[in-house]
Order: structure tokens, then sequence, then C-alpha cells
């Protein structure tokens, strides 16, 4: 029996009922998915293979999609590879989260023109961004994109450009089949199952020679798109399957970060010989903090042209490991290395907490597997926490 | 707003190949406006036409490298107001610079039949090694956007808009992923001042240095990374080796790789 909405009979159960259930549809209903959120004016976002990589990009068809590549990934290397079967989404995740689509890296916030005594503000272009579709939001990106959505729409300081382009994002997410080497959602209790915040929510199940999903609607809108596809109700056997294949991925977190205490931890330990130890390999380049999902950090900048007649404003992605980013009069006020990584380090797990609430990080892995010479937080907090304490003076007369 | 008289801009050229200076004729578009904001008054390589310094705005390229040169350059510095040094020749030394590590007056000897003729430096310096540089805009060559945003912040009295930071942010801004990571390409990137958008990694390659050292560069963490990879000591010194082989922090790095 179908539960395709032309085909339902009259004495069915409700809709809204039947489809807070989970159903399973089968991999050639895939392209109907993507061709029903198309057809609602969604430009569909998702998963695909670039420059060696995992990259968000515009996709139409389901061989536009990973089909049967998954990735490698530990601290500072980053490797695709084939798999055996031909999963879509069987890898762990790309260097960019959807960030960039909801915070782009440079947004003009206004023109201006010089008046006869003052500036004439020029109306920005009507630029309304395209509605997304999401495809293939793993738990931790779920957790991310909330954290994010605290920082710009919570409080009374709403942030337009943010909010003009995450109101309407439908988000299908995709339940992680896999863990990957720099994972450690499992630590932080954001995944690997998506819990929150999907419209739609899928596990991809590939075993004795079927290929299917299992699927549950998190929103009635997400409950209009699968009732336009041909599905089945999922079987106790097909259930069974998809919660093994999270769990499974819940057991082989290829990190593990010890939160017990983790503020107080980092916030007695500012003067650890450890910070020295990670200023020595820390690169400064800024790079974890461009692939983390929730920094959100972003500079000012303002331009003229030569005639100095136009002027513009812009807003660009910037870092707290860069010295102009703490830069006040008389100079940068992290001025070394040491305290740059202190500072990002201990806002993620310790700051972020009085700030908004949660932790900064979602442990998806992104800082590890995408600095370039590997660098664990969860390696660095591991040895803080092993010689909880101590200062630099007494490592030295010990 | 306007001023009744177009300030002046002078170019000049030391120890150099000419490309950052034609990156000025590059602008190609905004040209027109560029001389409808200030008098050229001393571009040989676009006009025979010289008028008389002072200057408001001295483009200076090149490094210093001959007895004649190091002279110059102070009657450049008492005639300009604004003095700027444009490309990696200018603000590093240059690849020219690479004489500075071995004993001139031998390449003179291999190269030149009658050795007695060339009056050179022992060193390839940089201007600010010689007068007070008001801005360094680095690369090689250097970007014309970057040129551009430094005349316009000139002529408006502002602080340009060049940040000192790494390639990296330019690469994770434009959406590349990073050639280091996901290839095992070893790449200055991390270490390397930003300014060119990361032109290189877009194209699969690893960053070159072209804009020479950024701000609080880790070279040495950089080189064990690239050890990491597979790269040799040799490789290593000329990796650092490039046109920005006498920034400091490049020399340094160079010389911590080099078999002795």
């Amino acid at each position: 029996m179908t539960q395709r909405r032309q085909n339902r009979p009259p004495h069915s159960p409700s809709p809204r009922a039947a489809d807070r259930g989970r159903v399973r549809f089968d991999r050639p209903e895939f392209g109907r998915l993507l061709g029903g959120l198309a057809a609602q004016g969604y430009q569909v976002i998702g998963p695909t293979v670039r420059d060696g990589a995992l990259v968000y990009a515009s996709v139409t068809s389901p061989d536009e999609l990973p089909v049967g590549w998954t990735d490698e990934q530990t601290g500072g290397s980053y490797c695709l590879k084939r798999r055996n079967d031909a999963a879509l989404f069987g890898y762990t995740l790309g260097p960019q989260a959807w960030k960039p689509y909801l915070h782009p890296p440079t947004v003009r916030l206004w023109r201006a023109r010089a008046g006869h005594r003052e500036l004439d503000r020029l109306p920005e272009p009507a630029a309304d961004p395209p509605k997304y579709a999401f495809l293939g939001v793993r738990a931790c990106e779920l957790q991310a994109i909330a954290i994010q959505d605290k920082v710009f729409l919570g409080g009374d300081f709403v942030d337009p450009w943010y909010r003009r382009r995450r109101e309407g994002v439908f988000l299908v997410a995709v339940h992680c089949g896999q863990a990957g080497g720099t994972c450690f959602c499992a630590s932080l209790n954001t995944g690997p199952k998506a819990t929150f915040g999907f419209d739609l929510a899928l596990t991809e199940v590939i075993e004795a020679g079927r290929h299917y999903f299992v699927a549950e609607s998190g929103t009635d809108r997400g409950a209009a798109v699968l009732r336009d596809l041909s599905t089945q109700p999922a079987t106790p056997a097909e259930l069974a399957a998809a919660d093994r294949i999270v769990a499974d991925a819940a057991a082989h977190m290829g990190r593990e970060l010890d939160t017990r205490g983790l503020k107080e931890l980092l916030t007695r330990n500012y003067e650890h010989p450890r910070w020295d130890d990670v200023a020595g390999r820390c690169l400064t380049c800024a790079n974890c903090t461009m692939v983390c999902p929730t920094c959100f950090c972003t500079t000012v900048e303002e331009v003229t042209d030569l005639t100095g007649e136009h002027a513009q404003r812009w807003r660009k992605w910037d870092s707290c490991f860069t010295t102009e980013f703490s830069f006040i009069h008389g100079g940068s006020v992290r001025a070394s290395p040491r305290s740059r990584y202190r500072q990002w380090l201990t806002h993620k797990l310790a700051t972020w907490y009085d700030q908004f609430g949660t932790a900064g990080c979602v442990g998806c892995g992104r800082c590890i597997a995408w600095c370039p010479v590997g660098i664990d937080l969860t390696e660095e907090v591991r040895a803080i926490r092993r010689s909880d304490g101590v200062t630099l003076a007494q490592q030295l007369t010990a | 707003m306007r001023r009744n008289k177009k300030p002046k801009l002078a170019v000049w050229k030391f120890a150099s190949c000419d490309g950052c200076q034609l990156s000025l004729l590059d602008c190609e578009d905004e040209l027109l406006a560029v001389a409808g904001e200030l008098e050229v008054a001393n571009f040989p390589e676009a006009s025979r036409a010289v008028a008389k310094g002072p200057y408001d705005l001295s483009l200076v390229e090149g490094s210093v490298t001959t007895p004649h040169d190091a002279e110059r350059i102070h009657h450049v510095r008492r005639a300009s107001k604004f003095l700027v040094a444009i490309g990696a020749c200018a603000t590093a030394g240059g690849i020219q610079a690479l004489r500075n590590f071995r004993e001139v007056k031998e390449f003179v000897a291999l190269v030149y039949p009658t050795p007695a003729y060339v009056a050179t430096l022992n060193k390839s310096t940089p201007i600010a090694d010689h007068v007070f540089v008001d801005f360094e805009l680095r690369g090689c060559p250097i970007s014309k956007h970057q040129l551009l945003e430094v005349i316009s912040a000139f002529l408006h009295g502002r602080k340009p808009n060049t940040p000192p930071h790494s390639v990296c942010l330019e690469c994770k801004q434009r959406g590349t992923v990073c050639v280091m990571v996901a290839r095992g390409t070893p790449c200055l990137g991390p270490a390397t001042h930003a300014g060119c958008g990361a032109l290189c990694p877009a194209y699969q390659r690893g960053c070159y240095g072209c804009f020479g050292p950024k701000e609080t560069p880790n070279t040495a963490a950089l080189a064990r990374g690239w050890s990491r990879l597979g790269t040799t000591e040799p490789d290593l010194v000329r990796a650092f080796r490039g046109f920005n082989a006498y920034a400091e922090p490049f020399r340094r790095e160079s010389i911590a790789h080099e078999q002795t």
C-alpha cells in the first residue's frame, strides 16, 4: 500500500498521525524526493565530490551525490575512498559546513554616495537569497545551526542577513551510518542521530541486497514532502536495521572528549604549560575557525573607489587567530599565538557556556582534520586534564 | 571634497622585472579614474613626459643592488611625500636576494667576462633597509586590486585594507578545498601573507609564498608538516627560498634546513 496522497483511500487514518511514524522508501524513489523539493521552489544543496573532498553544492539529481564514496579523516588529513556499495550518504563530513549558505563569507552591508553635505545611502538591489533545501545535514550540523540561530537570532539584536537566509530553509537530515576518525559528537550528545531541528530525517540502509531509506518527518512541511513519495510503513526489521546502523556509528567515534567539569578545568588552567606547547605547533592560519560550523566572527571593512564619491561597507569572516581581530588602540590584545589558541579553545569549550548556554563545539572534528598540522583539540584538553593545575613555573622547577 | 590640484604620482624602478609597475597599467578599466585623480608625473613605463617633483605619492618597485641605487633611493625619498614600496623586490629583496646566501663576487666572475666593469652590492635589499617607507604592498607580482586599494586609501587619507593574515582565510572564503589536507600537497599558505586571493590552491597547487611571510608565521611548524608529507630538507630550503627568500622568517627557516 502506498501513502501517496492521490492514492489514499478515504477511510485511511489521518495523514498527521501516520506521518509521524517512520516509513520506508526505496533508493529509486530518491530522485522524486529531489524533484519534489525542486517543485516546491527549493534550491537543493547537498554533498558533491569536488577537488578531493565532499563539498555542499547545488544538486538536481541523485547522480550528483557522492555515490559510492566515503571519506577517511584524521588529524591534518582527509581522503576520499571508494566504497564497495552505491551509498548516497556513505561518508561522514566534508570540510565546509552549511555555514557559507547561512552566514556567507562576505556580505555587502550597504553602499553610499557622497551627497552635497552628507552620505546618501543607496538602496541595495533586491537580492533575496534562494529558498534552500539542505540535503544530508548531519546531527552535529543541526546542533551547529541551532547554535548559530542563537547567536544571530537570539537576544535583542537579530542579524537580518542571517535571518533572511535562515528563514524557510528546508532541512533534510541524514543520520550518520558511520563515524569518522575525527568525530566525537557522542561525547557532546550532539549525534550521530538527529533528534531535532529537521523537516525530514533519513537513515540510509544497504543490506541483504536491498538499498532503502527509513524516513521520519519533523514538521508538517516535511510530512507533506514525504506524502508525495511512494512510501511503505517501515517493518520492525527495517526499523531495527536503521537503529543498528546509527548505534554502530555512535560506538565507533574516532575521538573522545571528556566533558566532565570542562569549563572549570579550562578556566583554572589559563597558565598551563600546554598552551605554550600547542603554540609551538599552531600555525595561527585560522583554518580551524573557518571550517568550524559554529564560529561566527566577522570584521567590517569600508571601501571607497578612487574618486571617493562611492563607499561600500562589507562584512567578512574573521578569526580570533589573526592579530587584527583583537587590535585596539596601541596594538593587538592577543599578540602571542599562545593567547590566540587559548582564546579559541576556551571560548569553544568554556566561556561559550556563559555566553550562549551550551558548548560552542558540536564534535564534528573539522578543526582536527582541516588543521594543516593536525592539532587535535581533544588531545589538548586531555593533556591539560592529565596535569590539571600545573603552571609553567612549577613544571620548570620540578 | 574636490581638490584644486591633483596629487602627483611617481613610479620608480630599482632592481626588478617591471611586473609590479605594469600592474598599474593593467588596471585598464580603472586607469582613466587613476589619471583623473592623480597627475601621472613620473612614470617612464607609461609616458616620456616627466614633471618635476616633489611628488605626493611615489610607488617604488625593485630592490637595491648597486651602489648607485643605494644613493638614488635617498633622492627618491627626498622627492616624495608618501613612499610606498611595491612588490617582493621592494619589500623583501626579491628573487635576486638569492645572491645574499652566497658571495656575489663568485657569480660575477662566472657570468661576466670582465667582472671589473660590474659594480654591484653583495646583497639585494628591500627599500625599507635604506629609507623610511610609509607603506609596503606585498606580492610577486602585486595584486592590481590591492594597488588600487592602496592608491584610494592614500587619496582619501585612510588605512588600506590589506590584511596580513594567512592565505588560508582567502581559500576558505572562496570555498577552496585545502590542498595540503585533502591532497597532501605541501602549501606555504598557512605562513604566507594574504592578498593574491588564494590563486594557486584554487588550481590545486600549493602556495608558493609570493606575498611573503604573514604576521606571526610559524614556519618551523609548517616545515615539520611538510616533512611529514615527504618533503626533503633540500626541497624545504628551496620552498622558503623563493621570491621572498630574504624576508626574515623565510630566510631563517631556509637556513635551518640547509645541510652544512
